[in-house]
């Protein structure tokens, strides 16, 4: 997949997520009152404004619920890709990967089952990708 | 009504491919295109809005001195915005002629700023590392969802850009008027699936200006006042993996009724729509979330021909973002056609259209402006 992403920098408030990634966790944040669990991260909750949020490792378990396939890769992209939307199990989407699975509309089917497969970039981050639940672990991307 | 009308209305000289002027100049094109329209010299304008250029840039190129500026840049709707901004700049007595400017040299890049996101930025750090490269391979996103949740078809989608170009081909000012077949759009290159090119807008450089002033000086100008007769607003998020639901746009569903209801209107008053179409799904979220179709049947209302030609409601009637021109922020040019058609001067002109209802999209399901104009300056 690609060689050169362009990686995040971290900020005060996400710190947390992009540490939890490179020691593979999948971090999320729950609000203390209202029990809303939220992404991006932020240090309140964006459902009733309190201040009072916790960390928690999520599960990893996902669902496909849409993407689309960039048949014009360039750059750091070295062939055809999905651009992937998935359902966290804990219920906020994300913006990410599929990878052990062919970049095809055949074998990208909506609502399969995902699970989290963190992909070490450098040494201060790891990005959460995804994989089909029952894959076998490949080459990280 | 709220007591505002458009005065005068234009769009740059030129459409297109326009390598010879710079952005700048492309907006004052058009400002000096929509001066001439109203009969007015720069000297007469007190209130400036404009998004891709700071309002400070084009007020003192057009040598204005304002009482009134509005610089929302929210994207491709924010001349929607900056109408419903002048309403109430203009009762409010803040100034009292808006000038309102686009212009972008999409295609040729002349005097455009360099496009970059922070890396610290939600977008930076949450979207772009996944391989987004630009409008193509994020606002489409949504769409496969859509097609899983509501039935809509390959087929279906494609017939969006065939109806459209079927409007095209009736205005000599459209970029592509060649009338193409759903197979013609499902032969086209794939850019990122589900969509083929000929789903995906033009990149094209242009521009356009309104001017705004009360009602009650209406009459003051040469050309027949376009009354605004309501107006919305709203935004839901820079990231369009955060939209609440994959199959709807919060900010339409909020733009949308708000400027029906300040319009006094119901579905069936509306003669003539646009609905930014920067792909070919847009229109089909848009007469969902504004209730003209219900959930999972705008995309069967489009392919049965109810939005083309002849049609029982006449939907961007230029040719849209897929066959007119998309410069990057098409919203001024949803508006302008809606302007022509109650002006009763359009190309393609709907026969005794009365209502025009114009609906924009701001950055990928980002943001949302809806104006509802009037031939006359009440509803029926």
């Amino acid at each position: 997949m690609a060689t050169d992403r362009p990686l995040p920098e971290p900020t005060p408030e996400t710190q947390h997520f992009w540490d939890g990634c490179r020691e593979h966790e999948l971090r999320l944040q729950k609000c203390d009152e209202c029990a809303e669990v939220y992404f991006p991260p932020r240090p309140f909750c964006p459902k009733c404004a309190c201040r009072s949020v916790s960390i928690f490792v999520a599960s990893g378990n996902a669902t496909l619920a849409s993407y689309v396939i960039n048949e014009r890769p360039g750059g750091a992209w070295m062939a055809p890709y999905a651009i992937a939307l998935v359902e966290l199990a804990e219920g906020p989407r994300m913006m990410t990967n599929i990878v052990d699975c062919a970049q095809t509309p055949e074998a990208l089917v909506l609502d399969m089952p995902l699970e989290v497969s963190f992909a070490v970039q450098n040494e201060e981050i790891t990005l959460p990708l995804f994989r089909p639940a029952s894959a076998t672990p490949g080459e990280p991307s | 009504m709220t007591g505002v009308a458009i005065v005068g209305a234009a769009e740059t000289t030129e459409l297109g491919r326009i390598p010879h002027m710079s952005q700048l100049q492309l907006h004052a094109d058009g400002a000096l295109n929509a001066l001439a329209d109203a009969g007015l010299k720069p000297a007469d304008i007190d209130g400036v809005a404009t998004a891709g250029e700071m309002p400070t840039g084009v007020a003192h190129y057009l040598g204005i001195a304002p009482t009134w500026v509005d610089g929302t840049s929210v994207g491709g709707c924010s001349f929607m915005i900056h109408v419903r901004h002048a309403v109430a700049a203009l009762l409010a007595g803040h100034c009292h002629t808006v000038l309102i400017t686009h212009g972008e040299s999409g295609r040729s890049g002349v005097g455009r700023g360099a496009r970059s996101f922070a890396r610290a930025s939600l977008a930076g750090q949450f979207e772009a590392p996944f391989g987004p490269t630009g409008a193509p391979t994020t606002f489409t996103l949504p769409v496969l969802r859509y097609m899983k949740d509501y039935g809509l078809t390959h087929e279906q989608l494609a017939s969006v850009a065939v109806v459209q170009r079927q409007w095209a081909g009736m205005n000599p000012r459209a970029s592509f008027r060649e009338p193409i077949t759903v197979e013609d759009v499902l032969d086209s290159p794939m850019i990122a699936y589900p969509f083929h090119l000929l789903e995906c807008c033009l990149v094209t450089d242009g521009g356009g200006a309104l001017i705004l002033a009360t009602s009650d000086r209406a009459g003051d100008f040469p050309q027949p006042a376009v009354h605004v007769l309501g107006t919305g607003e709203s935004v839901e998020t820079p990231l369009i993996s955060q939209m609440q639901d994959l199959t709807s746009s919060k900010a339409f569903c909020i733009a949308g009724p708000r400027a029906m209801a300040e319009a006094g209107i119901s579905h069936s008053d509306v003669d003539h729509m646009m609905v930014y179409d920067a792909f070919a799904h847009l229109p089909i979220y848009g007469l969902e979330d504004l209730g003209f179709c219900k959930r999972g049947e705008a995309g069967a209302f489009i392919a049965d021909g109810n939005t083309a030609p002849g049609g029982a409601l006449p939907l961007n009637t230029n040719g849209g973002g897929l066959s007119y021109m998309h410069s990057g922020m098409y919203g001024m040019y949803a508006l302008q056609e809606s302007v022509r058609q109650m002006r009763g001067t359009a190309s393609a002109q709907v026969a005794d259209a009365e209502i025009s209802l114009c609906l924009g999209v701001g950055g990928m399901f980002g943001a949302s402006g809806c104006i509802v104009l009037g031939k006359d300056s009440t509803t029926r």
